[in-house]
């Protein structure tokens, strides 16, 4: 019998020729990502040296990754302390791939992973964050873990009692339509296998749609396979995947031939959605999938619209919402908040001249981070508020505050909403094939 | 036999269950006064009115969403019990790895107030006079059950490989 990519990857991660779901194995990890919740796993980490009589040192210091995102600049003295302890660990076990609160490297985890390199077709990768899915759209097997999980990795090096999991064949057909874009493709999925069609499954992305697509569109897919439920996302590597760690990131000399599924590979399930006819989507309050037509939404009064987030903060993201805004100004009844999703798409963002069109058009640019997502800090909504945000949850209370309403859109719809504000669809705003957003 | 003190619908996440404006809060000394901060469960666990082992009933997928590990020991702190029709992985990795108490069994009825048991096969509505089979935890996940949790099984398994006292 045949293998999946991920099977591919966890036997390659084991040292064995064959895997086969429900087997339940130790993978070794390539590469182990933490946030702010890093004051967690150390506590964890410190607990399971104590009594042993051994010094509490990391496994290998150069496969572990902290990135500060969550909550920056700090927003309280705890959320200050904590990373103020976190840096003191990362100087104490000489951890190298720490991004600390900076314009040159700094950004949300699951964009400077990428960017930097850190993340290769073929690695076993596992976040303390849900959305370390992302890292699937290299051709990686990527999940998120909890803070003790992580403390158990950092210690051994290994993920324990990984049950092999099963995957779902999706197959993407058709050519995006304009001014609709992966946002509105993994919507629509999520929005036909419910938030939790894919529970303990792969999503593997398959079909012309996605070999066509851009790498950062493959991150938004991958990004998002979490709210259907999957473990991870993955796009088999291909051309583009070698091409984006070369240019982006002087990587060559890649194999990733093993990686690909055999012909005989066996699926839990086949998924197809032809996108040829797709319209722009908005997930409604409070699920994610709560998926409908943005003609569904046309005309709801939305107070603050979000662009950024690690789903659509990347220079594709700032690139639409920025054609659509050039020039013109964004409704007075609206706020928008952009955060670029690293301080290098912040720079490439600012050398095209996308940051300059969104401030004249009225827009607020923040730095990069999680921003109000997570409801934290900069830009909680306020009671009985509508929110339209390019991020990936809409759960209630999800922006800070249980009394207001989040929708979840492209960054199409978003900017183009910004205009109007209400929800708007992008393909009325009168711009040309040549703006074809897609 | 324990008192059902919430019942929740399907897909409850983990913001749900602590919000993420608490999240600089780590420690499990700390998290369980938000547990379930936005609902009137809230003030009843901080007014000390929930005995530990009361329930929380809940559907399909409890505990979607973010990673978050304080949605777990903000629920273990005050001792409940949750019992859902199926829990999302990661939070019910999590609640293994840190010994919540968590039951999957798919055809549960019950209503807040209901007094339920739960036996090795079955949870018993005593209210009711029903009974519905429990669904194992993974198996996968037994070793760390069996060792009392991931941080003493982690710490097991260093001491095989390393040596250690």
């Amino acid at each position: 019998m045949g293998m999946t990519v991920v099977e591919k990857i966890l036997a390659r991660a084991t040292g064995r020729t064959h895997v086969q779901p429900g087997e339940v194995l130790e993978p070794c990890v390539d590469l182990a990502m933490s946030h702010e919740n890093s004051a967690l796993v150390i506590n964890q980490f410190q607990e399971i040296f104590k009594g042993t009589g051994l010094e509490a040192r990391v496994w290998d210091p150069s496969k572990i990754a902290i990135i500060f995102d969550h909550r920056v600049p700090a927003e309280s003295a705890k959320t200050a302390t904590n990373q103020k302890r976190i840096r003191q660990f990362v100087r104490e076990q000489g951890i190298q791939k720490f991004h600390d609160i900076r314009g040159d490297e700094g950004g949300i985890c699951h964009q400077v992973l990428v960017e930097s390199g850190y993340v290769l077709p073929g690695y076993v990768v596992v976040g303390t964050d849900s959305h370390t899915t992302t890292h699937g759209a290299l051709g990686a097997f990527a999940f998120g873990i909890g803070a003790t999980e992580m403390a158990s990795v950092w210690t051994l090096g290994r993920v324990l009692n990984v049950e092999v999991p099963q995957t779902i064949k999706v197959i993407l057909s058709g050519r995006i339509p304009p001014f609709v874009g992966a946002k509105d493709v993994i919507l629509a999925l999520i929005g036909k296998l419910t938030a939790q069609g894919a529970n303990f499954k792969v999503l593997e992305f398959h079909g012309d749609t996605v070999r066509r697509l851009p790498t950062s569109g493959r991150l938004t897919l991958c990004n998002m396979a979490i709210e259907a439920g999957a473990t991870s996302g993955i796009v088999p590597p291909d051309e583009e995947t070698l091409r984006y760690l070369r240019s982006e990131c002087g990587i060559t000399g890649l194999q990733i031939e093993d990686l690909l599924p055999d012909p005989d590979a066996s699926y839990a399930e086949v998924v197809e959605l032809d996108v040829s006819s797709l319209t722009p989507m908005v997930a409604f309050p409070h699920a994610v999938d709560n998926v409908r037509s943005v003609e569904e939404a046309y005309g709801l009064a939305v107070d603050q619209i979000m662009i950024g987030s690690c789903t659509n903060g990347r220079l594709e993201d700032i690139e639409i919402a920025a054609r659509i805004l050039r020039g013109k100004k964004i409704a007075r009844t609206v706020r928008l908040l952009v955060f670029p999703a690293s301080y290098r798409v912040y720079h490439q963002a600012l050398e095209k001249g996308y940051i300059k069109e969104l401030l004249e058009a009225g827009a607020v640019i923040m730095n990069p981070g999680c921003g109000p997502c997570l409801g934290v800090h900069q830009g909680i909504l306020g009671d009985g508020e509508r929110g339209l945000s390019t991020t990936n949850r809409n759960f209630k209370g999800r922006m800070g505050n249980p009394n207001a309403e989040v929708y979840l859109c492209s960054p199409a719809v978003a900017a183009a909403s910004a205009l109007t504000g209400v929800i708007t669809d992008p393909r009325q705003i009168g711009l040309t094939t040549e703006d074809n957003l897609s | 036999m324990a008192k059902v003190v919430l019942l929740l619908g399907d897909d409850i996440s983990t913001d749900h269950i602590y919000p993420g404006r608490f999240m600089a809060t780590v420690l499990p000394s700390e998290t369980p006064k938000y547990a379930f901060a936005d609902y009137p469960l809230n003030e009843k666990l901080n007014a000390g009115q929930i005995p530990p082992d009361s329930i929380v009933v809940a559907g399909e997928n409890f505990g979607c969403g973010s990673s978050r590990e304080q949605a777990v020991s903000a629920l273990k702190g005050w001792g409940l019990v949750v019992i859902a029709k199926s829990f999302a992985r990661i939070f019910l990795h999590n609640a293994i790895n840190l010994g919540l108490r968590v039951v999957i069994c798919p055809q549960l009825e019950a209503a807040e107030g209901d007094e339920l048991e739960v036996t090795e096969k079955e949870v018993i509505n005593h209210t009711s006079g029903k009974r519905f089979p429990i669904v194992p935890l993974p198996a996968a996940r037994q070793a760390i059950l069996d060792a009392g949790g991931l941080i003493a099984y982690t710490r097991k398994r260093l001491l095989e490989e390393r040596g250690g006292y």
